[in-house]
């Protein structure tokens, strides 16, 4: 009992005894006493990346596929400002990140030292919380705490920020008190009363909805098994969010596909026109509400999140549960067998006319795009790379911009913690690094960053990292030379300027795979790309697939800014009334 | 907003703001400050006035008390987002019209002029527990206590009797009667 251990000794302590396994790092001069630990805990092992920010991202990774908060070591200054993107993204996301970083020995605080920024000031917005450890004594409890805060509630980042004298500084090493969770620390703030109020909503209603989001996922398995009982029990349909994607399975028929700017017709129509909106897990961000004043005008709404303050932020709800998602789905399924247990029978006529209307909206097909046999269409790219990877369990990233909306509408997730995307930030160069972790933490999985070539520059250099570790990572890159998403916007919004969308001077993507000792494989025309597809799978290294799709494409439908759900462009020709032709026709 | 340039939509709806007083129990650690009014600024929100001042040596514990204005939605969101707050203990809400509650400010003002005129100012503040701090042939410093529009007037009709600084706090909060916010 009587051991002394060191700071940088205690870091390690707390970690086993948090049960990390990895950690995504960069050394530098204020963390070396840490680093220099490394080596006497075997069980922890450290992925170097290239960037902090990679570091970032591959934790995000590593946490949003495996429900494991995600660790991140760097040093100060520099080091910890180039993670603050990340620890933003992770905040946007509600993933759980420890961010560890060093800071300039405690008596140069304040002097403007060699490497020294105001860490916790900086991070302070963008964490849950974080800490500056000015006492040895402090240590132990601090990261435990970190942890704690990182994983309970609605998940989020944490940064502790240890300088390097407390890192040398000896002291005693006490294990964490096995805290009873529950204890006075529950987040669930509802009681059998909103259950029956949602079961009596629910049996009133003929025109519902479910939409769900990331809380789901974050909430676990168990809470996409429950989401899909409740479902499957009430025979309502189902709109996700793009974080929600996979905690109910993308191909059944009751799923309307993802709702929002880039949603389905029939979801995006659905959640205006419903008379009771079911939100489980998701918080109205602007992106899926559009036009808030004429936001789903008729619905009573129910808001079920574990975070009080998502509560009427945006919409205002009539029906409130604070909770965590599973254990108010469970709760609502022991309800709803023990009161209405002939409920979906009883409810399917009263919502047939609901789903005639659907299938009438559904009938629009509005992610069908006009197929061509000389450009690789990008929406054609992911529908092979879907149909190739569907049998395999496979794990989706992606960038931001068109490619990350097009995986999301024609990649289909039948389970939770297979899609990792950055959606409230919106980080271009999320996708390679969070591939890195993702792969980290599944290392027997295919793990596939759907990218777009402009995004995937952003942090390129990790794919040194890949290989270094021999982490298999396929980059699909959906390569049209343009900032697709701000050309298509330029081109809708201010008049076909395309300032700066154009990247000039891109790089050869299979001369630079060569470059990092992986593989490169290019793929230029409809005809040769399942081959060169089923090549990257084939492939036991990380690939850079260079998919060179049409270069002007844009992702439709799209609901406008300041326009309602009901008001959605479908295509490119949507005005003159012109049919787009289905899937496949492209090769027929 | 018919062509709208933007990736986000507009509001153009106006809502009444209220006053709100926001008491918030903190510990009393390095940034909790930063912490709380960084929320407010990171989110838009207005501080009119603030308090801060360790109440609980013990159990270090500060107790802020922030002026605020906004719509019902904004006043409940300040609430909810300050209650996420790691340091943050308990959040009391308070609109500015509620009787149950007492509101204080204090004002220091320094005068500078004749007996006369200091003489007047004195007796311009005697509404308001007014205590003389400090007195010279040329000038004095006094204390009040009051409202915050009562200082602001005072502020405004000092200046003739020849008021040169005025120092003031943000306003304090409590409730009446023998109950304590729990």
């Amino acid at each position: 009992m009587s051991k002394l251990y060191s700071g940088a000794e205690i870091v390690f302590k707390c970690m086993e005894d948090q049960n990390v396994d990895h950690i995504f790092g960069y050394p530098g001069g204020a963390v070396l006493p840490i680093y220099d630990e490394l080596q006497n805990f075997k069980s922890i092992k450290h992925v170097l990346v290239r960037h902090e920010q990679g570091a970032g991202h591959a934790a995000e990774g590593y946490a949003r596929s495996s429900g494991k908060p995600g660790v991140i070591l760097v040093t100060s200054g520099p080091g910890a400002t180039n993670v603050v993107t990340a620890l933003t993204d992770a905040y946007m996301d509600s993933i759980p990140l420890v961010c560890i970083s060093g800071q300039v020995p405690t008596h140069l605080i304040g002097t403007d030292a060699f490497q020294e920024c105001d860490t916790t000031g900086i991070t302070r917005p963008c964490t849950k919380h974080n800490w500056l450890v000015k006492d040895i004594n402090d240590l132990a409890r601090t990261i435990h705490k970190a942890f704690e805060v990182a994983t309970t509630g609605r998940p989020g980042p944490v940064l502790v920020d240890i300088p390097k004298d407390i890192q040398f500084q000896k002291t005693k090493y006490k294990k964490p008190k096995k805290e009873n969770k529950l204890n006075g620390k529950s987040h669930n703030h509802f009681n059998q009363n909103n259950i029956d109020q949602l079961i009596d909503l629910m049996s009133k209603s003929s025109k519902p909805i479910f939409y769900t989001g990331g809380g789901v996922i974050n909430s676990g398995p168990k809470a996409s098994e429950l989401l899909r009982e409740l479902v499957y029990a009430t025979g309502f349909p189902i709109t996700s969010t793009l974080q929600g994607l996979g905690s109910f399975p993308g191909d059944d028929n009751q799923f309307l596909g993802m709702l929002g700017m880039h949603g389905t017709y029939e979801a995006n129509n659905a959640m205006h026109d419903c008379d009771l909106m079911i939100n489980i897990g998701a918080r109205f961000d602007d992106r899926i509400t559009g036009k808030i004043d004429e936001f789903s005008p008729k619905s009573k709404k129910v808001h079920i999140d574990i975070d009080p303050s998502s509560i009427n932020k945006n919409v205002k709800v009539d029906l409130a549960i604070v909770g965590d998602v599973k254990t108010v789905l469970s709760s609502t399924l022991k309800s709803l067998k023990q009161k209405k247990s002939k409920f979906l029978k009883s409810n399917k006529q009263k919502t047939s006319k609901w789903w005639e209307k659907i299938q009438k909206w559904r009938s629009i097909r509005s992610l069908d795009y006009i197929g061509s046999e000389e450009t690789i269409k990008p929406q054609y790219a992911i529908e092979r790379l879907y149909e190739l990877t569907k049998d395999k369990d496979s794990y989706i990233t992606t960038e931001v911009g068109q490619h990350q909306m097009w995986a999301a509408q024609h990649y289909k997730f039948n389970k939770p913690n297979r899609w990792m995307t950055s959606g409230g930030l919106g980080t271009m160069g999320y996708g390679l690094p969070a591939a890195v972790g993702v792969q980290v933490a599944h290392p027997k999985k295919l793990v596939i960053d759907i990218a777009g070539e402009a995004s995937v520059l952003m942090t390129i250099q990790e794919m040194s990292t890949a290989v270094q570790y021999n982490l298999p990572i396929k980059i699909f890159i959906l390569n049209n030379q343009y900032m697709g998403m701000v050309r298509q916007w330029q081109e809708l919004l201010h008049d076909k300027n395309y300032s700066e969308s154009y990247t000039a001077a891109l790089p050869d993507f299979v001369k630079l795979a060569e470059a990092y000792n992986c593989v490169g494989i290019r793929a230029k025309t409809p005809e040769e790309l399942d081959d060169k597809i089923i090549e990257m799978l084939n492939t036991d290294r990380p690939v850079i697939f260079d998919c060179m799709v049409d270069k002007v494409e844009n992702c439709f439908p799209m609901i406008p800014s300041g326009k309602p759900h009901n008001q959605m462009i479908l295509g490119p020709k949507d005005q003159e009334n012109k049919k787009i032709t289905g899937k496949g026709k492209s090769l027929v | 907003m018919p062509n709208s340039k933007s990736a986000y939509s507009f509001s153009n709806k106006k809502e009444k703001f209220d006053t709100h007083i926001i008491v918030v129990w903190v510990d009393n650690e390095a940034g909790v400050l930063a912490r709380v009014v960084g929320l407010f600024s990171g989110r838009g929100y207005n501080i009119e006035s603030l308090a801060v001042a360790q109440v609980d040596e013990k159990l270090k514990i500060s107790r802020i008390t922030i002026v605020t204005t906004g719509t019902p939605q904004v006043v409940n969101q300040i609430k909810l987002q300050l209650r996420k707050l790691v340091p943050v203990h308990k959040v009391a809400d308070f609109k500015r019209e509620d009787k149950a509650v007492i509101f204080k400010e204090m004002a220091l003002f320094k005068i500078v002029g004749p007996n006369n005129k200091l003489e007047s100012a004195l007796k311009a503040c005697k509404k308001y527990n007014p205590i003389l701090l400090d007195k010279t042939k040329k000038s004095n410093v006094i204390q009040i206590t009051a409202l915050r529009r009562e200082i602001d007037k005072m502020s405004k009709d000092l200046k003739k009797f020849g008021l040169v600084s005025v120092s003031r706090t943000g306003a304090v909060a409590m409730t009446r009667g023998a109950e304590i916010f729990k």
